[in-house]
Protein backbone atom coordinates (compact mmCIF):
# COMPACT_ATOMS: atom_id res chain seq x y z
CA UNK A 1 0.00 0.00 0.00
CA UNK A 2 0.82 3.06 -0.72
CA UNK A 3 0.91 6.42 1.07
CA UNK A 4 1.59 10.31 0.21
CA UNK A 5 1.43 13.22 2.28
CA UNK A 6 -0.76 16.04 0.22
CA UNK A 7 1.72 19.20 0.51
CA UNK A 8 -1.42 21.72 0.12
CA UNK A 9 -3.63 20.01 3.45
CA UNK A 10 -1.17 17.85 5.18
CA UNK A 11 -3.04 14.58 5.36
CA UNK A 12 -1.37 11.40 4.70
CA UNK A 13 -3.43 9.96 1.99
CA UNK A 14 -4.34 6.06 1.18
CA UNK A 15 -2.95 5.42 -2.33
CA UNK A 16 -7.30 4.62 -2.38
CA UNK A 17 -7.43 8.37 -1.55
CA UNK A 18 -5.84 9.51 -4.77
CA UNK A 19 -6.17 9.58 -8.47
CA UNK A 20 -2.43 8.66 -10.45
CA UNK A 21 -1.85 11.32 -13.24
CA UNK A 22 1.14 9.64 -14.63
CA UNK A 23 4.64 11.01 -15.34
CA UNK A 24 5.49 14.03 -13.56
CA UNK A 25 7.53 16.82 -15.48
CA UNK A 26 6.50 16.93 -19.16
CA UNK A 27 7.47 19.32 -20.99
CA UNK A 28 4.37 20.53 -23.05
CA UNK A 29 4.82 20.34 -26.66
CA UNK A 30 2.46 23.12 -28.77
CA UNK A 31 1.39 23.66 -32.00
CA UNK A 32 4.75 24.54 -33.03
CA UNK A 33 6.52 21.61 -32.26
CA UNK A 34 7.99 18.86 -34.37
CA UNK A 35 6.07 15.46 -34.90
CA UNK A 36 8.91 13.66 -32.70
CA UNK A 37 8.41 16.19 -30.19
CA UNK A 38 4.66 15.90 -30.19
CA UNK A 39 4.79 12.19 -30.45
CA UNK A 40 6.49 11.92 -27.53
CA UNK A 41 4.88 14.49 -25.23
CA UNK A 42 1.66 12.46 -26.01
CA UNK A 43 3.34 8.61 -25.92
CA UNK A 44 6.35 8.51 -24.90
CA UNK A 45 6.31 7.35 -20.67
CA UNK A 46 9.74 6.27 -18.54
CA UNK A 47 9.11 2.68 -17.30
CA UNK A 48 11.76 2.89 -14.47
CA UNK A 49 12.70 -0.08 -12.23
CA UNK A 50 13.34 2.83 -9.51
CA UNK A 51 13.13 6.21 -8.69
CA UNK A 52 9.94 7.82 -10.51
CA UNK A 53 8.79 11.29 -10.49
CA UNK A 54 4.95 11.44 -10.81
CA UNK A 55 1.69 13.01 -10.74
CA UNK A 56 -0.97 12.06 -8.29
CA UNK A 57 -4.33 14.45 -7.26
CA UNK A 58 -5.31 14.39 -3.66
CA UNK A 59 -9.21 13.27 -5.31
CA UNK A 60 -11.20 12.04 -2.20
CA UNK A 61 -9.33 15.38 -0.10
CA UNK A 62 -8.31 18.73 -0.77
CA UNK A 63 -8.58 17.65 -4.92
CA UNK A 64 -5.10 19.38 -5.22
CA UNK A 65 -2.55 17.59 -8.31
CA UNK A 66 0.96 17.30 -6.32
CA UNK A 67 4.22 15.70 -7.69
CA UNK A 68 5.70 12.96 -5.33
CA UNK A 69 9.16 10.82 -6.40
CA UNK A 70 9.07 7.42 -5.02
CA UNK A 71 10.95 4.22 -5.83
CA UNK A 72 8.45 1.83 -7.78
CA UNK A 73 10.21 -1.37 -6.74
CA UNK A 74 10.43 -0.98 -2.64
CA UNK A 75 7.52 1.85 -2.92
CA UNK A 76 9.85 3.80 -0.83
CA UNK A 77 8.26 7.67 -0.66
CA UNK A 78 11.22 10.07 -1.16
CA UNK A 79 8.59 13.04 -0.59
CA UNK A 80 5.54 15.00 -2.11
CA UNK A 81 5.92 18.75 -3.76
CA UNK A 82 3.74 21.50 -5.24
CA UNK A 83 2.49 20.75 -8.70
CA UNK A 84 4.16 24.54 -9.47
CA UNK A 85 7.61 23.34 -9.06
CA UNK A 86 9.27 22.48 -12.42
CA UNK A 87 12.00 20.73 -10.62
CA UNK A 88 12.08 18.35 -7.95
CA UNK A 89 13.18 20.19 -4.68
CA UNK A 90 16.54 19.53 -3.53
CA UNK A 91 15.17 18.06 -0.30
CA UNK A 92 13.61 15.39 -2.31
CA UNK A 93 17.19 14.89 -4.33
CA UNK A 94 18.80 15.05 -0.94
CA UNK A 95 16.24 11.88 -0.08
CA UNK A 96 16.65 10.06 -2.67
CA UNK A 97 20.62 10.23 -3.02
CA UNK A 98 20.65 8.97 0.53
CA UNK A 99 18.74 5.72 -0.59
CA UNK A 100 20.66 6.12 -4.37
CA UNK A 101 23.69 7.84 -3.85
CA UNK A 102 25.28 9.75 -6.42
CA UNK A 103 21.66 10.08 -7.94
CA UNK A 104 21.10 13.07 -10.19
CA UNK A 105 18.03 14.08 -12.23
CA UNK A 106 17.49 13.37 -15.29
CA UNK A 107 15.61 16.57 -16.25
CA UNK A 108 12.39 17.60 -18.07
CA UNK A 109 11.31 14.94 -20.46
CA UNK B 1 -29.89 -10.24 10.07
CA UNK B 2 -30.09 -8.30 13.34
CA UNK B 3 -31.65 -9.57 16.21
CA UNK B 4 -34.00 -7.35 17.22
CA UNK B 5 -33.19 -7.60 21.27
CA UNK B 6 -29.70 -6.42 20.29
CA UNK B 7 -29.06 -2.54 20.04
CA UNK B 8 -26.82 -1.35 16.71
CA UNK B 9 -23.82 -0.07 17.59
CA UNK B 10 -24.27 3.58 16.69
CA UNK B 11 -27.27 5.67 15.77
CA UNK B 12 -27.06 6.50 11.88
CA UNK B 13 -29.94 9.38 11.12
CA UNK B 14 -29.83 11.43 8.17
CA UNK B 15 -30.26 15.24 8.68
CA UNK B 16 -32.88 17.44 7.92
CA UNK B 17 -32.62 20.15 4.99
CA UNK B 18 -28.74 21.46 6.02
CA UNK B 19 -28.18 24.60 4.43
CA UNK B 20 -24.98 24.85 2.82
CA UNK B 21 -22.39 27.50 0.82
CA UNK B 22 -19.31 26.57 -0.73
CA UNK B 23 -16.61 29.37 -0.67
CA UNK B 24 -13.92 29.42 -2.83
CA UNK B 25 -11.38 31.87 -2.66
CA UNK B 26 -7.81 32.73 -0.77
CA UNK B 27 -9.71 31.50 3.12
CA UNK B 28 -6.75 33.95 4.72
CA UNK B 29 -7.75 37.43 2.39
CA UNK B 30 -9.17 39.83 5.13
CA UNK B 31 -12.27 40.51 3.12
CA UNK B 32 -12.73 36.88 2.76
CA UNK B 33 -12.36 35.83 6.34
CA UNK B 34 -14.73 38.64 7.50
CA UNK B 35 -17.22 38.11 5.47
CA UNK B 36 -17.72 34.27 6.40
CA UNK B 37 -17.67 35.13 9.69
CA UNK B 38 -20.48 37.41 9.28
CA UNK B 39 -22.85 34.53 8.35
CA UNK B 40 -21.36 31.91 10.08
CA UNK B 41 -20.69 33.51 13.15
CA UNK B 42 -17.55 31.36 13.70
CA UNK B 43 -13.59 32.06 12.77
CA UNK B 44 -12.60 30.57 9.64
CA UNK B 45 -10.97 27.39 10.88
CA UNK B 46 -7.32 26.21 10.07
CA UNK B 47 -6.60 23.40 7.79
CA UNK B 48 -8.41 20.37 8.63
CA UNK B 49 -10.49 21.86 11.00
CA UNK B 50 -14.23 22.69 11.45
CA UNK B 51 -15.61 25.26 14.35
CA UNK B 52 -19.42 25.66 15.23
CA UNK B 53 -21.51 28.05 17.07
CA UNK B 54 -24.54 26.51 17.42
CA UNK B 55 -26.15 25.53 14.11
CA UNK B 56 -23.97 27.88 12.02
CA UNK B 57 -20.28 26.99 11.48
CA UNK B 58 -18.07 26.65 8.93
CA UNK B 59 -15.46 23.37 7.43
CA UNK B 60 -12.36 23.69 6.30
CA UNK B 61 -12.44 22.12 2.44
CA UNK B 62 -9.16 22.75 1.09
CA UNK B 63 -6.16 25.09 0.91
CA UNK B 64 -8.86 27.66 -1.17
CA UNK B 65 -12.68 26.08 -0.28
CA UNK B 66 -14.81 26.30 2.88
CA UNK B 67 -17.99 25.13 3.50
CA UNK B 68 -20.44 27.35 5.22
CA UNK B 69 -23.07 24.76 7.59
CA UNK B 70 -26.39 27.32 8.35
CA UNK B 71 -30.12 26.88 8.83
CA UNK B 72 -31.48 25.74 5.35
CA UNK B 73 -34.25 28.76 5.53
CA UNK B 74 -31.43 31.31 6.42
CA UNK B 75 -28.91 30.35 3.03
CA UNK B 76 -31.05 32.95 0.82
CA UNK B 77 -29.97 35.73 3.04
CA UNK B 78 -26.56 34.62 3.76
CA UNK B 79 -25.92 34.27 0.32
CA UNK B 80 -26.98 38.02 -0.81
CA UNK B 81 -24.73 38.99 2.29
CA UNK B 82 -21.86 37.10 1.03
CA UNK B 83 -22.05 38.20 -2.70
CA UNK B 84 -22.37 41.95 -1.36
CA UNK B 85 -19.09 41.69 0.87
CA UNK B 86 -17.29 39.99 -1.89
CA UNK B 87 -17.79 42.23 -4.55
CA UNK B 88 -14.82 42.98 -6.46
CA UNK B 89 -12.68 40.30 -4.36
CA UNK B 90 -11.61 37.21 -6.50
CA UNK B 91 -13.98 34.87 -4.74
CA UNK B 92 -17.00 32.81 -5.16
CA UNK B 93 -20.12 31.53 -2.96
CA UNK B 94 -22.56 29.02 -4.30
CA UNK B 95 -25.60 27.30 -2.78
CA UNK B 96 -24.65 23.61 -2.57
CA UNK B 97 -27.67 22.17 0.25
CA UNK B 98 -28.73 20.63 -2.47
CA UNK B 99 -26.16 19.09 -3.90
CA UNK B 100 -24.99 17.42 -0.91
CA UNK B 101 -26.38 15.24 2.01
CA UNK B 102 -25.58 15.20 5.99
CA UNK B 103 -25.44 12.04 7.91
CA UNK B 104 -25.20 12.03 11.83
CA UNK B 105 -23.58 8.90 14.01
CA UNK B 106 -23.60 9.02 16.99
CA UNK B 107 -23.00 6.11 19.89
CA UNK B 108 -20.26 4.43 21.50
CA UNK B 109 -19.05 2.71 18.56
CA UNK B 110 -19.56 5.80 16.18
CA UNK B 111 -15.53 6.27 15.95
CA UNK B 112 -15.29 2.29 15.15
CA UNK B 113 -17.99 2.56 12.49
CA UNK B 114 -16.83 5.23 10.60
CA UNK B 115 -13.25 3.78 10.50
CA UNK B 116 -14.45 0.51 9.32
CA UNK B 117 -15.43 2.34 6.16
CA UNK B 118 -12.41 4.50 5.30
CA UNK B 119 -8.47 4.71 4.84
CA UNK B 120 -8.54 7.63 6.89
CA UNK B 121 -6.79 7.77 10.51
CA UNK B 122 -10.09 8.41 12.80
CA UNK B 123 -8.11 7.28 15.75
CA UNK B 124 -8.86 9.67 18.66
CA UNK B 125 -5.23 11.22 18.91
CA UNK B 126 -5.75 11.95 15.09
CA UNK B 127 -8.95 12.81 15.12
CA UNK B 128 -10.48 14.56 18.41
CA UNK B 129 -13.29 17.36 18.32
CA UNK B 130 -12.88 19.74 15.99
CA UNK B 131 -11.25 18.10 13.22
CA UNK B 132 -12.78 17.54 9.80
CA UNK B 133 -10.94 15.05 7.11
CA UNK B 134 -12.50 14.63 3.20
CA UNK B 135 -11.90 11.21 2.77
CA UNK B 136 -13.51 8.00 1.25
CA UNK B 137 -16.51 5.70 2.51
CA UNK B 138 -16.41 2.28 0.77
CA UNK B 139 -16.29 3.78 -2.94
CA UNK B 140 -17.64 7.11 -2.57
CA UNK B 141 -16.00 10.64 -1.56
CA UNK B 142 -17.29 11.96 1.85
CA UNK B 143 -16.26 14.74 4.19
CA UNK B 144 -16.44 13.97 8.65
CA UNK B 145 -16.05 16.09 11.55
CA UNK B 146 -15.68 15.27 14.67
CA UNK B 147 -17.80 17.09 17.20
CA UNK B 148 -17.56 17.85 20.98
CA UNK B 149 -19.98 14.89 22.13
CA UNK B 150 -18.15 11.87 21.10
CA UNK B 151 -20.64 12.42 17.88
CA UNK B 152 -19.58 12.68 13.82
CA UNK B 153 -21.13 14.40 11.08
CA UNK B 154 -20.55 13.54 7.17
CA UNK B 155 -21.25 14.50 4.43
CA UNK B 156 -22.18 12.74 0.98
CA UNK B 157 -23.31 13.83 -2.79
CA UNK B 158 -27.04 13.68 -2.28
CA UNK B 159 -26.86 11.19 -5.26
CA UNK B 160 -25.33 8.50 -3.04
CA UNK B 161 -27.59 9.12 0.17
CA UNK B 162 -28.87 5.93 -0.25
CA UNK B 163 -25.63 4.08 -0.85
CA UNK B 164 -24.16 5.36 2.16
CA UNK B 165 -27.29 5.52 4.57
CA UNK B 166 -27.13 1.56 3.56
CA UNK B 167 -23.11 1.01 4.30
CA UNK B 168 -23.50 3.06 7.76
CA UNK B 169 -26.68 0.91 8.85
CA UNK B 170 -24.35 -2.32 7.62
CA UNK B 171 -21.37 -1.50 9.85
CA UNK B 172 -23.50 0.02 12.88
CA UNK B 173 -24.83 -4.17 12.66
CA UNK B 174 -25.44 -5.62 16.08
CA UNK B 175 -22.14 -7.47 16.94
CA UNK B 176 -20.23 -5.58 14.72
CA UNK B 177 -17.81 -3.71 17.12
CA UNK B 178 -14.60 -4.01 16.51
CA UNK B 179 -13.09 -2.89 19.94
CA UNK B 180 -10.53 -1.35 18.18
CA UNK B 181 -11.01 2.42 19.89
CA UNK B 182 -11.62 2.57 23.61
CA UNK B 183 -15.56 2.43 23.82
CA UNK B 184 -16.95 5.85 23.98
CA UNK B 185 -14.02 7.67 22.20
ZN1 LIG C 1 -4.76 17.41 -0.01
Amino acid sequence: MLILTCPYCGVAADETELAPGGQAHLTRQGPGADSAAFEAYLFHRKNPKGVHFERWRHAHGCGKWFHAARDTVTLQVFGTYPAQSLTPPDTILKAIAATYPGFEWEGEA
Amino acid sequence: MSDPHTPMIAQIAQAPAQGMITLRGALSARKIAAAARAVAGVAMPGPLECRFDGARGIGWMSPDEALILLPRQDVAEALASLQKALVGVHATVVDVSDARAVFRVTGPHAREVLAKLSPADLSPAAFGPGAMRRTRLAQVPVAIWAEGDGAFSLICFRSVAVYVGALLAEAAQPGGAVGYFPSGA
